[in-house]
């Protein structure tokens, strides 16, 4: 039975279409959020004056970036969770329902 | 804690110990090297501790008539919600030293704070993208399941629990070390009563709670440091006219530092020593037992996903909250002589150095400012809320220890999976009760010992043994028992080595000479990772028994499981 239901899984183009999209989501995302963060220490560690610079009054560029990265974390996440609750999970009932069937 | 006698400089850093060891800086390193000295009775922190213990224990209570099951005990029946497992998560996360240590960071150096902040935040995403759905639609209790899922139990299951245990026992002395130097700072209590306290609580919370009396403690400070530190920050942006402009600007003319404190300082010393802390910070997480398991306590894939977009959230939330406290004590507690030892300076003035003689070191900065915004009686709060934080992460932590020793070598490697639910809860709570007893007896133990890398140390060994045998295991054909447990061996091994080689513990708790370190970075995660995924590759694909072909034929219906959730176990009906 388990068998029979990864057979008709494995065969079925969706489970594909599914994985590779989903696959190449997370890893888009991922490199996405890893060259934000390195981005931003590889700043501190080579060329700090750069977060230095005053933007607005003693206020520097640094703290504005600092924020934006930690906002990004949240986005990033909630990017990829509206997609993988609608368009993922929808394509992933489809393939299980075809493979009961 | 205007009242309280002065104390000495060397305690500063008690707190950074329990987390920030992870930094491996000097900052992380000084820390507990001295005594502490105890400070007069806070009867208000007390009181208030004493609220949030008899709440907890309510809670213990009303969990143990559900806990039945041994899926009850170690994953809540599954039935915990994706917005109460983010908040669990976060609770883990936001322990004692990222509240006090990290605005501690901020109160000292300012934009640096920052930088550590956001090394701990952006882990969570990468867990999200790459591996929190698989595991869920993998996993039962512990992340072993998941990884020998398709290999040999024995040696797998034992793997996996030696690195559990290693991260949860580094762990726990950092967490008892810190509570009993806490409680002598915030509650004026002895050393011991932290130990016993903190042992017997979570010992309660465990056997007779398991995962679901965990969780609800965990929830529970999560919300009272939440709401406490919002608190806080509110109180010092209106102090501004919630103009963010005009705080920064009263903290550069009060801090000694200046306009410096709003720019990068020395904190990242060089690129290698950064990268490599990322790397730990990031994957460490993804290898930390007592957050894998939470994975485990939500129904479905759906709600694991759910758990970490809450969880980032609210943690980020939270780190900028600490930014705007350590600026808020640098603007309200810097200025006001009452927080400090002072002397009588040349011009009849009082005089004090503004970071070294703030009473109880820079890690109470936090602290002091709760006192300046909320008066005693908030102060008690916040003091009562330091303390609960560490007897939640030491209750997760002790979870997770005993679900190694519970499901993964007893039930798995000594009984062949022949032992009875009933069995294995049973071995589970003795195993809590072992590790309360264990853990008083660290702390005890360590009590004098510099344990600040500790935490550094759990981290690299989370991210160079449990980690890459984890995310080969769900991702790689190839993998077999032979390379799991060879490369996750040489993982463990050379995260601890390079620990011990390296400056921090090699020239500050060994004493050798400074500078004669053999392995110059403090963090070794860029080397022992590679020396971990190199190994597990090598020894995998050498490996060409029929076993190892099994291994690689029964990949495809895992990664079937893995990706549609297919025969993944579900929630109990409760």
């Amino acid at each position: 039975m388990q068998q029979e239901l990864t057979r008709k899984i494995r065969n079925n183009p969706k489970f594909a279409e599914l994985t590779q999209k989903r696959t190449k989501f997370g890893v888009q995302l991922s490199i996405l959020m890893l060259a934000i963060y390195y981005g931003f220490i590889l700043i501190v560690a080579f060329a700090p004056s750069v977060f230095g610079i005053p933007i607005s009054g003693v206020i520097t560029l640094g703290i504005p970036v600092g924020v934006f990265i930690i906002v990004a974390a949240f986005v990033l996440t909630g990017i990829y969770v509206r997609r993988a609750n609608s368009e993922f999970d929808e394509l992933n009932r489809q393939i299980i329902e075809e493979a009961r069937r | 804690m205007k009242r309280v006698s002065p104390t000495l400089a060397a305690m500063a850093g008690v707190v950074a110990a329990l987390t920030l060891g992870a930094t491996g800086t000097a900052f992380a390193a000084d820390a507990i090297a001295g005594a502490v000295q105890q400070q007069a009775t806070n009867w208000t922190a007390i009181g208030m501790f004493l609220v949030f213990v008899a709440g907890t224990l309510v809670i213990t209570y009303w969990a143990a008539f559900k806990t039945k099951t041994a899926k009850d005990f170690y994953s809540a029946g599954g039935g915990i919600t994706g917005f109460q497992n983010g908040l669990a998560i976060a609770g883990d996360y936001m322990s004692a030293a990222s509240f006090l240590g990290i605005s501690a960071l901020v109160y000292t150096s300012g934009f640096d704070g920052l930088i550590y902040s956001i090394g701990f935040l952006v882990g969570w995403p990468i867990i999200l993208f790459l591996v929190a759905e698989q595991l869920r639609n993998l996993g039962k209790y512990t992340f072993a399941d998941v990884a020998s899922y398709r290999l040999q139990q024995t040696p797998i299951r034992t793997l996996a629990a030696s690195g559990s245990l290693v991260v949860v026992a580094l762990y726990l002395i950092a967490q008892m070390v810190g509570a009993g130097k806490l409680i002598q700072l915030l509650f004026g209590l002895p050393y011991l009563y932290a130990l016993v306290i903190v042992g017997v609580l979570m010992i309660a919370y465990v056997t007779f709670g398991g995962m679901l009396a965990t969780t609800w403690v965990q929830i529970i400070k999560a919300c009272m440091l939440l709401g406490g530190a919002t608190f806080m920050a509110f109180m010092v942006l209106r102090h501004f006219s919630f103009s963010p402009e005009s705080m920064f600007k009263a903290a550069t003319e009060v801090s000694p530092k200046g306009v410096a404190i709003m720019s990068p300082g020395t904190l990242v010393a060089d690129p290698v020593s950064a990268i490599s802390l990322g790397l730990a910070l990031m994957f460490g997480t993804a290898g930390l037992p007592h957050i894998l398991m939470r994975f485990f306590t939500v129904a479905d894939a759906k709600a694991a996903r759910k758990s970490v977009f809450f969880a980032t959230g609210l943690i980020g939330y939270f780190y900028i909250l600490t930014f705007i406290i350590g600026f808020g004590a640098i603007t309200l507690v810097m200025s006001d002589p009452t927080f400090y030892t002072t002397a009588v300076g040349a011009d009849g003035a009082a005089a004090y150095d503004k970071v070294k003689d703030l009473i109880g070191g820079t890690n109470m900065a936090a602290i002091h400012l709760a006192d300046a915004v909320g008066g005693n009686l908030f102060l008690g709060f916040i003091s009562a809320v330091a303390f609960a934080t560490i007897l939640a992460v030491v209750a997760g932590l002790t979870l997770a220890g005993a679900s190694a020793v519970s499901h993964d070598l007893y039930a798995s490697v000594i009984a062949k999976g022949r032992a009875t639910d009933a069995q294995e809860i049973r071995v589970s709570k003795i195993a809590t009760v072992v590790l309360g007893i264990v853990a008083i007896y660290l702390g005890y133990a360590f009590e004098q010992q510099n344990v600040a890398f500790m935490v550094g140390l759990a981290f690299a060994v989370a991210a160079s043994c449990n980690f890459p045998v984890l995310l080969l295991s769900m991702f790689w054909k190839g993998l077999t028992t032979k390379g799991a447990l060879i490369g996750g061996l040489l993982g463990l091994i050379s995260a601890v080595a390079l620990v011990v080689l390296g400056p921090t513990v090699w020239e500050k708790v060994l004493m050798h000479e400074s500078g004669s370190a053999p392995f110059p970075y403090d963090n070794p995660a860029l080397f022992s990772m590679a020396v971990a995924f190199a190994g597990i590759w090598l020894f995998s694909t050498l490996d060409r028994g029929q076993t190892a072909r099994n291994e690689s034929a029964a990949f495809e219906s895992q990664y079937i499981r893995s990706e549609t959730g297919l025969g993944a176990s579900g929630a109990s009906a409760h």
